[in-house]
């Protein structure tokens, strides 16, 4: 093992700004700011308590696209796997987050926050089976 | 109208936070998780800064009755380690691994304009439907 391309302040900066969004969100709303969740509850029940779910998914998408026009050198994005690969993750992902009831926001960062025994099990998981997946693909024939 | 603007806030900066850290950039959380080979350990001062805020404004709520413009927190309520918790994160994790993306972070990539990640987003969504419309399901109050 070699560590390659550490961008600890960086990381760190961006990780305060999602703090920042979660705790915003908690104060004011009282709501988990858990991606996952937030996009499984526009899509499958519409006309429930949604106005403040499609509004924070709208400033996630203004966030990128604001980006992307106004300051397209500080957008880093390398995505080398193909279509093919990437509708199987997405199903998996989809499926996954709906089942175990969170993903890397919701579990990662406000479960572990609220110290949930079942969001510290939760990101272990998906930790462990994220890596497992890389080593997978990366470094078996 | 302030809780819309307050969410879109939320969204907003959520969103950048992802990109100056590069969570939304699939290689480097490929980085990330590849531990035996060229380990990029940025992504973990992620969630390092992002625990560290929440958790304070988490625990500091706690002397509070209600949310600033809302009526009740809405804590997860949910306790059990349950196999649908540990299962669904596993693959969870298989699909993130597969892509490097999760949720947060293929919404905010999908405005960058590689239709690739429309991809992902539009299998993600399909794969949502079947648990969320599952026969019996309990209602998940307050889910994470």
């Amino acid at each position: 093992m070699s560590v390659v391309n550490f961008t600890p302040v960086s990381a760190l900066v961006g990780g305060v700004l999602i703090g920042l969004a979660t705790a915003l969100l908690w104060w004011a709303l009282g709501r988990i700011a858990g991606v996952s969740s937030v996009l499984g509850g526009v899509v499958t029940e519409p006309g429930a308590d949604n106005a403040w779910r499609v509004a924070f998914l709208a400033g996630l998408l203004v966030a990128g696209l604001g980006a992307v026009l106004l300051v397209p050198g500080a957008v880093h994005f390398d995505l080398k796997a193909g279509a093919g690969q990437l509708l199987i993750a997405g199903l998996l992902v989809g499926f996954g987050t709906q089942m175990g009831s969170g993903c890397t926001s919701g579990h990662g960062v406000c479960g572990i926050g609220r110290f949930s025994l079942r969001s510290i099990v939760a990101t272990l998981c998906f930790m462990a089976s994220g890596m497992l997946t890389v080593f997978v693909v990366e470094h078996l024939p | 109208m302030s809780r819309i603007v307050v969410a879109f806030l939320s969204g907003l900066v959520f969103g950048v936070g992802l990109i100056v850290s590069q969570m939304s950039n699939p290689a480097k959380v490929i980085g990330f998780l590849d531990i035996t080979g060229s380990w990029d350990p940025s992504l973990a001062f992620v969630m390092v800064g992002a625990l560290a805020v929440f958790g304070a404004a988490y625990w500091s709520s706690r002397r509070r009755s209600a949310p600033l413009l809302s009526s009740r927190f809405g804590t997860p309520t949910e306790r059990n380690i349950d196999p649908p918790l540990v299962a669904g994160s596993l693959i969870f994790g298989v699909g993130w691994g597969l892509s490097g993306f999760c949720p947060g972070p293929a919404v905010v990539s999908s405005a960058f304009g590689d239709w690739r990640v429309w991809v992902f987003v539009a299998a993600m969504i399909l794969g949502m439907l079947p648990y969320r419309f599952r026969l019996g399901r309990r209602s998940i109050p307050g889910e994470a």
